[in-house]
């Protein structure tokens, strides 16, 4: 089975392409024979289905025998060992199949089968016309994983190729060609983490839900059948937006909780690529809900509905091909795909140009706008802004993809994408935010109120009667909160004699952005909730659009205020200045804590008490100071009984199976006042390939987070430099000074065993008994060991990292009942931190599980009415 | 004029707002001798110039000073630049932890009184599909 396993894969790979042309081809001529000769038209509808079977049934094949190898760990196929190992969890291999951008190919196609099967049942009627979309996108993917070579020509890359495919040249495979790895590099670690799990898959979804609109819309121009289109193409619109919208936040989420830029946005060209066509998306599910047959509804219906799926493919070919380069910190893979991308890309381009150029003239009705007092006309400025939005988005990330044009045509192309790029987007698409926020209100309050003739100037003073107290109360919030802050900062700059950190942008500007965004989002969450409460009279099924909008809105504000005002905490005070003449503020926003010494940090007084391991099946974290592991370093023994909430989780001796890459750097936090205490666990990681991987541990709060990353640690591959040692000769109870620390040796006592020297009968073992005091009132015990064995002392060092020593029990003077001993010490362990505070973040997780049920409440009305029609 | 042209004019001047701004606010990839003469003009900031580290036959990395005991935020390092020209770099952050595994690095910053200081490091790490090694 195992070697037939790759070739059913690739086997299964090579039908389903073919199953998808034959099918794409089938389901195009039966279409096209609909009106002029229905026999022909069936059979060939016939034809198609059995295609689009095989294709279904191969791509199933397809999963199954990738997921097989990857599960089975058959390291002779290079996509197992390039993604998996021994020891990774079952949930992670799951991560694994689509950790490569094949699997990831692969994932895509498989929702397109779901959803194409979706579609052919619910909707006979269009079944031609959209499936052959639908399967023509299915000849571009599978493509993607056919791994044909024909030459210098490459169709595609194969998951299933073999490590001595790969790997030629590696000396193993020309010795022995059979060789096969006993264990794969691993999934990068940063993916190990169980929103990864869920994240690509929701994503995909998303993907594939965007194909459903763009089928609908060109398969409506095809057939000049320009108005009904629109129905059947909105809810999946509808719950295509709310996939990816939560597949898009599941990545923030998953950066926020994983990575250490700081945020759960960092404006990305990953993140800006998907985040585009989402915003156009949301802009085409407006323009569907006014369901006007007017040309301009009608038109930019269509052209919002194909930009979305187009951007969906602009954005694989963006971060596929490797033509982000430089311009983004993630690590792209080139798999030499980039033409074939390109040529897929312009294709769908220019093939949905040419029909929109064809059939522009002969759409029906007349062109309109809506006047200034109906909600269509807010509903249009709402998604020219977003189309602003989005422009401004694309153009940004672009750069790289300008520089490759421009250098093709001969010039420079030297451009860089903008340095600051938070700073770059979110000045401008917080004015954008406000306003899209602004128009959706004002839509919904026009919607709510029946706006006509003889009510307009009652309407109109009625709004500015709520609008203008909102604005007033938000731009003395605003006012207040952003002088707070502004002090904070400042002080902290001052405190350390740095120049002022070069304004961000404009006071006044920021001032007036903010509010306008406060003021939209409070006044949207209020005509959303009076809207909510008059159409819930009408029951449920009509109320999505209002809480929908009322998720929109909290979400804004949770960004407002988690990204406009959140503060690093962690400033550090004393830092030597090298330089004076350094003319540029000098950051400090990185604080080192001593290992068992406390460190004031805002209102927190903070101390790094020790590395620890993260446990199999341990809700905490075990420190390594008790554990031994062992030479299969996924397990370690317990050196002590392991106490945990006041219950023995671990005794001594027992084995527990640990994490070992990963290491949790325990911080204690007390509160200066309150006396509150926490702990927090922020991770490090060495990776053999990736380096230093931190991650962050966040303490969460309903008003904010806390967030916490390590920055810098003592490279653990350096080996230990140990100062000279001090030979010490004590009585019992002198007191000692190790470095900075003071002891008192407190005696000795015969023990019957020693750590790791089996004990002989006439063996005798004396164990001295050090007391330590910390700097921070605690006290630690040190055991040093000696073995008399015929009259010859033997010891060994015990170590106490919390202090940074050493120390071993080497003789004994009895004619002066003295007892010596050699210490040595060495540089104190050391964590150096960065925390900052999230203000409100809290609002925009809400927001977005609000806006889920908002979406589906929404998706489901618009399905019953797709129902009701049909 | 209908109302429907008025924003579409609006938008268009929008749009080409963008363009224009977004040409300024991008910066340009140069080397150190570039980013001297522009300093002169007043470029102190957002440049990137992109680079080595320089390593001796061992591998290891020249020139690099981090004493995060005495100061967290303060890493000076040497850069060369396409053009061979090497370069001390001071940057007020710790040590970016996997600067050792990089082959390329992007720093982004300008000369302030003759001195280089970087706001940013973009590091182009040695991707994790590209290894070649079978053990």
């Amino acid at each position: 089975m195992r070697e037939y396993i790759g070739h059913i894969g690739h086997l299964s790979v090579i039908i389903s392409f073919v199953a998808a042309v034959f099918a794409t081809v089938a389901y195009f001529l039966a279409a096209q024979n609909e009106e002029k000769d229905l026999e022909s038209s069936k059979s060939w509808k016939n034809f198609a289905r059995i295609a689009f079977g095989i294709h279904a049934f191969s791509v199933f094949l397809i999963v199954f025998s990738l997921f097989n190898i990857i599960y089975n760990h058959y390291y002779e196929f290079h996509y197992a060992w390039n993604h998996s190992s021994n020891h990774l969890p079952v949930y992670y291999m799951i991560s694994c199949f689509w950790e490569g951008q094949e699997g990831s190919f692969l994932l895509w196609i498989f929702w397109h089968v779901m959803l194409g099967a979706i579609l052919m049942f619910t909707n006979p009627k269009w079944e031609n016309r959209i499936m052959t979309i639908f399967l023509g996108v299915q000849i571009f993917l599978t493509s993607m994983i056919l791994g044909v070579v024909l030459g210098d020509f490459k169709l595609g890359s194969s998951p299933f190729i073999l490590m001595k495919e790969v790997m030629y040249n590696a000396p193993i495979f020309q010795s022995n060609p059979n060789f096969i790895p006993e264990d794969g590099t691993g999934l990068n670690p940063l993916l190990q983490n169980y929103w990864m799990v869920i994240h690509p898959p929701t994503l995909f979804l998303g993907f594939a839900f965007t194909l459903i609109p763009f089928a609908y819309a060109i398969a409506g121009f095809w057939k000049k059948d320009f108005t009904n289109w629109v129905k059947p193409a909105l809810p999946w619109t509808i719950v295509g937006a709310m996939v990816l919208g939560v597949g898009i936040l599941m990545g923030g989420y998953w950066a926020y909780e994983t990575l250490n830029f700081g945020g759960y946005w960092n404006w990305d060209p990953v993140e800006n690529a998907v985040f585009v066509p989402w915003l156009v998306m949301i802009g085409a599910i407006h323009i569907m809900i006014l369901g006007k047959k007017t040309s301009t509804v009608i038109k930019w219906s269509f052209i919002l509905t194909v930009t979305t799926f187009l951007l969906i493919l602009y954005s694989t070919f963006l971060t596929r091909s490797g033509v982000l380069g430089e311009a983004s910190v993630h690590s792209f893979t080139d798999l030499g795909l980039s033409g074939q991308l390109l040529v897929y890309l312009l294709a769908f381009v220019i093939l949905t140009i040419v029909l929109a150029f064809v059939r522009w003239k002969n759409v029906p009705g007349e062109e309109s706008t809506g006047s200034m007092y109906s909600k269509d006309f807010w509903i249009f400025i709402g998604i020219a802004v977003l189309g602003i939005a989005s422009f401004q988005v694309i153009v940004g990330t672009s750069i790289p993809v300008f520089n490759k044009i421009t250098a093709a045509l001969g010039f420079s192309g030297k451009m860089a994408p903008p340095a600051n790029q938070i700073l770059y987007y979110s000045k401008f698409q917080v004015w954008t935010g406000a306003l899209i926020a602004l128009c959706g209100s004002i839509a919904q309050y026009i919607w709510w109120n029946k706006f006509n003739k003889e009510n307009k100037d009652q309407i109109i003073s009625k709004f500015f009667m709520l609008f203008v107290p909102i604005l007033i109360i938000s731009g003395v919030a605003i006012f207040f909160i952003n002088k707070d802050y502004d002090m904070f900062t400042q002080m902290t700059k001052s405190m350390i004699g740095a120049e002022e950190d070069a304004v961000k942008y404009g006071l006044i500007s920021k001032l007036l952005a903010y509010t306008l965004l406060m003021t939209s989002c409070i006044f949207s969450l209020v005509i959303a909730v009076i809207v909510l409460k008059s159409v819930l009279k009408q029951g449920i099924k009509l109320s999505g659009g209002a809480i929908t909008h009322i998720g929109v809105a909290l979400m804004l504000l949770g960004i407002l205020f988690s990204s406009g005002y959140d503060k690093v905490v962690s400033i550090n005070y004393s830092g030597l200045i090298y330089n004076k003449e350094f003319p540029a503020a000098m950051n400090v926003e990185n604080v080192l804590l001593w290992r068992r010494e406390s460190v004031k940090m805002e209102e927190y007084t903070l101390k790094y008490e020790e590395p620890c391991y993260e446990v199999l099946g341990f809700s905490s974290y075990i420190p390594k100071s008790k554990l031994l592991v062992l030479f299969d370093n996924h397990k370690a023994i317990a050196k002590t009984n392991i106490l945990h909430k006041g219950q023995t989780f671990y005794k001594q001796g027992d084995t527990l199976d640990i994490v070992p890459e990963n290491t949790y750097y325990k911080v204690r936090y007390i509160h200066n006042v309150s006396k509150d205490t926490f702990y927090l666990y922020p991770r490090a990681q060495v990776n053999p390939q990736m380096g230093f991987l931190a991650s962050p541990d966040i303490s969460r709060n309903l008003s904010r987070d806390l967030y916490t990353h390590v920055s810098s640690v003592p490279d653990p591959n350096q080996p230990i430099e140990w100062n000279d040692t001090t030979r010490i000769k004590i009585g019992i109870n002198d007191t000692v000074f190790f470095n900075d620390y003071v002891g008192i040796f407190r005696g000795v006592k015969q023990v019957e065993n020693v750590d790791g020297i089996p004990m002989k009968k006439t063996d005798i073992a004396i164990q001295a008994y050090f007391t330590i005091f910390g700097k921070d009132n605690e006290q630690f015990v040190m055991n040093p060991t000696l073995l008399i064995r015929n009259n010859q002392g033997l010891s060994g060092p015990v170590f106490l990292d919390d202090i940074g020593m050493k120390i071993s029990f080497v003789n004994i003077d009895t004619e002066q009942n003295k007892f010596i001993f050699e210490t040595s010490s060495t540089q104190l362990d050391y964590i150096i931190l960065k925390a900052v505070s999230k203000p409100m973040i809290n609002l925009l997780w809400i927001g977005t599980l609000v806006l889920v049920i908002g979406f589906s409440l929404s998706s489901v009305r618009r399905y019953q009415e797709f129902k009701q029609n049909r | 004029m209908k109302k429907s042209h008025i924003i579409a004019i609006i938008l268009l001047a929008i749009a080409a707002a963008i363009i224009f701004s977004t040409g300024e606010e991008a910066s340009e990839y140069v080397d150190f001798a570039t980013a001297k003469e522009m300093a002169k003009n007043g470029k102190t900031n957002n440049i990137h110039v992109v680079g080595t580290l320089p390593k001796d036959a061992q591998g290891n990395i020249l020139g690099m000073k981090y004493q995060p005991t005495v100061n967290p935020n303060y890493f000076e390092f040497e850069l060369i630049d396409e053009k061979g020209l090497k370069e001390t770099a001071y940057f007020f952050n710790p040590k970016p932890a996997d600067l050792d595994k990089s082959e390329k690095v992007v720093i982004i910053g300008g000369y302030q009184k003759g001195k280089f200081i970087v706001s940013e490091v973009l590091l182009k790490c040695p991707s994790k599909y590209e290894e070649t090694e079978v053990k």
